[in-house]
């Protein structure tokens, strides 16, 4: 069994109608143990961006610390907060540095872009474990789950959900996708994040 | 073969570690022990590759100890965790990995609460409401889903622990004979006889 499946767990992100959702499982095993239902993988960056580290749990942990140390400097030295396109360069060029013993962690980005109008545009965004990036328009899923992920989520979404829909549609693709999976699940945490709030929502799922 | 188990109660953390040394199939000695009282509120209790164990429990020792004589004030359990599995993230990526499996079990005399934390060789952290190592954990864990309360007295604690060590005496082929339990509450550290 690979080192990415070692910890278990998901995450996924998607786009609605001037907001964006990302949820995760809450899973943490070491094979098939589980040790954790209340591991939270996904982090706030700035007000209006979140970050889902799936995969090795300690490199959740240390990738956590070293976003967190590094997006300080940016808003220290810019004297601006980081915007998602930003991030997910600085997500990838971290992840590059360690090429050749990289941290087992997919990570997935989601957003509210500022436009030159002063408007806010949904950005969402994946990349692999050494930080090849993957910019959609619908939505990206990462970790053990994610083959079910991909089938559940390219059934059930559409353009233009509102807030209230996406967390829905999010929710239920999610709970879906990691019942299938023997690594994933043990309730969930879903964000939908507009541009005046986030809505952060706990959900039980099965717990066997 | 270390078997370790932890459980928090109300107000309190009970840390439970057998006392075997084991070289192959020998038995070396029964008397040894395996949880370091890192600070009077925190309690460690250590497993894996012998020799790695020691080293790496006295260097954390001294360096949490070293931080409350410059600082006066000692690291809160959630502060001490965190700086220990950076030492075993960082030493993960090294030449010579510490292989050493921890659960911490503390109090936080700031906001009277307990906290117990797992901790592998990984540098994986989780807070958890119970948590064992070893062998012993295939058993322990299933129980302590059953039976573990969060509001229980330190005598209903005892009782569940119990349970959790009658049963890998049951079932486990390799199950270690004597058990050190050691408590962490509002008043400090102290070890208990069971």
């Amino acid at each position: 069994m690979s080192i990415m499946q070692h910890n278990g767990g998901s995450v996924i992100a998607m786009v609605g109608k001037d907001c964006v959702a990302i949820a995760s499982d809450l899973r943490l095993g070491v094979q098939s143990l589980s040790i954790s239902s209340n591991f939270e993988k996904i982090f706030p960056v700035t007000e209006r961006l979140y970050v889902g580290f799936p995969g090795l749990a300690t490199d959740v942990t240390t990738l956590r610390e070293v976003f967190r140390y590094r997006v300080n400097m940016y808003t220290i030295k810019e004297e601006r907060a980081i915007e998602p396109t930003i991030f997910t360069q600085l997500v990838s060029s971290t992840l590059y540095e360690r090429r050749f013993g990289p941290y087992f962690i997919e990570p997935v980005i989601a957003g509210l872009q500022k436009t030159p109008s002063g408007s806010y545009e949904p950005f969402i965004a994946a990349t692999d474990l050494i930080g090849c990036i993957n910019f959609a328009k619908d939505f990206v899923v990462a970790g053990t789950a994610s083959e079910k992920l991909f089938g559940v989520a390219e059934g059930l979404w559409e353009p233009g959900l509102e807030p209230e829909d996406l967390f829905e549609t999010i929710s239920q693709t999610l709970m879906n996708a990691v019942d299938r999976d023997a690594f994933s699940g043990w309730g969930a945490i879903v964000h939908v994040i507009t541009k005046d709030k986030v809505i952060t929502r706990k959900l039980k799922g099965r717990m066997d | 073969m270390d078997v370790s188990f932890a459980l928090t109660g109300k107000g309190y953390v009970l840390v439970a570690a057998d006392t075997t040394a084991a070289h192959s199939i020998i038995k070396v000695k029964s008397d040894v022990d395996k949880i370091k009282e890192l600070s009077p509120h925190l309690l460690m209790a250590y497993s894996g590759e012998p020799g790695d164990t020691v080293q790496f429990a006295e260097y954390i020792e001294r360096n949490i100890r070293l931080y409350q004589i410059r600082n006066t004030y000692g690291l809160r359990p959630q502060s001490a965790a965190s700086w220990i599995r950076r030492s075993l993230a960082e030493s993960l990526r090294s030449r010579h990995p510490y292989s050493v499996n921890l659960l911490l079990g503390g109090y936080d005399v700031s906001t009277y609460t307990p906290h117990l934390y797992w901790v592998d060789y990984l540098g994986t952290l989780a807070e958890v409401p119970f948590a064992a190592h070893g062998y012993g954990s295939y058993f322990a864990l299933s129980l302590l889903d059953r039976y573990h309360d969060p509001e229980a007295s330190l005598e209903e604690g005892i009782a569940t622990l119990r349970r959790c060590i009658d049963e890998v005496a049951k079932r486990l082929v390799v199950s270690p004979g004597k058990y050190l339990v050691k408590v962490v509450d509002k008043d400090g550290t102290r070890v208990i006889e069971i």
